[in-house]
């Protein structure tokens, strides 16, 4: 079997999320913040510590502004839904998943909140000029995908700070957190969303917000949180303002076992690793007949996200035949429709394969392989 | 004559009551964790417990909200002005 689907989620995790997760489950497996007992406090000891970690990670400075949520997907519902009023503009740019597409399509219908999405070029870059073209003086928030989950391009977050000011800059961070280095100081990030179970190695089911101080979006949710329990009005402090009902301790106590291993590895080395078997795919794809590759090699693209197709099939197929051999990819719009239509790939999709961290030379020469017979049958 | 003094620091959040607890042990501080009393707020979370003076408290908490310090000296609960 030879897993190249991590950008659906990252499989195998390390051994380090496993041996944590079921430390959890066995020996803790007490609700954090709800009770003053042993159990109750080392499972909130577990979210405090991998909250810690996360923002060390991240290179931002204040623990209590990572809210966990249950999914990448929430962390923007969070930033979109709660930060946008009637009157307000967004930009976005034509590479952006249905996460940052259908809460705004949902706005615009709901309240009248415009967006104007910003066309990449095919090969992923994001053109500066008209990104400014597209600010306006009513524009509240830029929301841009620090790494397509089609075709791995990265855009230079703090030179898009740089170009809209003041302006919120919210970064879908869910292709690239725990691949490459994220500075939220550095490139002046405002709200930072992405998903935990990608990278960073957590289990499914837990995605996390960073939100810049001086930024306060409406809450998605309300409920107990185990503090103020005299009031009936939602905490205005974080992370209880964000985080209500019980949390995933499960999945948070995993993310600490993943962020765990990459403190071990270090990052320099998994984004070295990660760029090495990107330029292996896509120097393997060049060779094989009847084979396109979309994105760019040019620009910075070190995410290990790529898609193909085959001029004489369809993905659909391609996906089918590897799947036989038990080579798992995914096939399809990756639920990114706009990035479909800005590579030239829209409605049928592309085939896309994400090899992880724990991804072996040889399962890619395998990949390549079967790709070739494939192409020629 | 023992003291029994003991300090009850609340806070608004368990995220705050760790972040504190890191100080303290970073400090080489003793404390405890016990659950906030009943009498003193309708939290369901838990508290800092000091048997020390509390004075070495407050430097160490430069950004760190205190909701409520409270002395018990064996007989009463007398609120400990915040600095």
């Amino acid at each position: 079997m030879i897993y190249l689907d991590n950008a659906a989620t990252s499989f195998p995790k390390p051994k380090e999320t496993i041996e944590h997760l079921t430390r959890f489950v066995t020996t803790v497996g007490g609700n954090p913040g709800r009770s003053g007992h042993k159990l109750s406090i080392e499972a909130a000891r577990i979210i405090f510590d991998a909250r810690e970690k996360l923002v060390d990670l991240i290179h931002a400075k204040r623990s209590e502004r990572l809210v966990f949520t249950a999914n990448g997907t929430e962390s923007l519902n969070l930033a979109i839904l709660g930060l946008l009023d009637a009157n307000d503009h967004a930009v976005t740019t034509s590479l952006e998943h249905n996460s940052v597409m259908r809460p705004l399509m949902y706005l615009k219908a709901r309240c009248g909140v415009e967006h104007t999405v910003v066309q990449c070029r095919p090969d992923g870059a994001l053109d500066m000029e008209a990104l400014t073209r597209a600010m306006r003086k009513n524009t509240k928030a830029v929301i841009i995908n620090h790494g397509s989950n089609v075709i791995g391009t990265t855009q230079p977050l703090g030179e898009i700070k740089r170009v809209i000011g003041d302006t919120i800059l919210i970064a879908d961070a869910c292709q690239t957190i725990g691949s490459v280095p994220i500075d939220m100081d550095r490139d002046n990030i405002d709200v930072l969303c992405f998903s935990c179970h990608k990278s960073l190695f957590g289990i499914q089911g837990l995605g996390a917000v960073y939100i810049r101080e001086g930024i306060d979006p409406r809450p998605l949710k309300f409920g107990g949180t185990g503090s103020k329990s005299e009031s009936m009005e939602q905490p205005d402090f974080l992370p209880d303002r964000y985080e209500c009902g019980t949390p995933n301790t499960p999945a948070i106590a995993s993310l600490l076992g993943g962020l765990t291993f990459i403190e071990k590895e270090g990052l320099g080395r998994i984004t070295a690793r990660k760029k090495a078997l990107r330029e292996k795919l896509l120097r393997g794809l060049s060779g094989i007949e009847h084979v396109i590759t979309y994105g760019s090699r040019t620009i910075d693209a070190n995410v290990p996200v790529i898609s193909f197709n085959l001029t004489n099939k369809l993905p659909s197929e391609v996906g089918y035949q590897l799947n036989q051999r038990e080579i798992y990819v995914r096939v399809g719009l990756m639920c990114a429709p706009m990035a479909h239509k800005t590579i030239g790939t829209f409605p049928a999709g592309t085939v896309r394969v994400s090899p992880g961290y724990f991804t072996t030379d040889a399962e890619i020469d395998h990949f390549l392989e079967a790709l070739r017979l494939i192409a020629e049958h | 004559m023992p003291n029994i003094n003991v300090y009850y620091v609340l806070f608004h959040t368990i995220h705050d009551v760790l972040r504190v607890e890191k100080i303290l042990k970073q400090h080489g501080l003793s404390y405890e964790l016990v659950p906030v009393p009943r009498n003193l707020s309708s939290d369901c979370g838990i508290c800092l417990k000091l048997h020390n003076e509390i004075g070495c408290l407050w430097p160490l908490l430069p950004d760190i909200e205190v909701a409520r310090c409270v002395l018990f000296d064996g007989n009463e609960y007398i609120s400990v002005q915040l600095p």
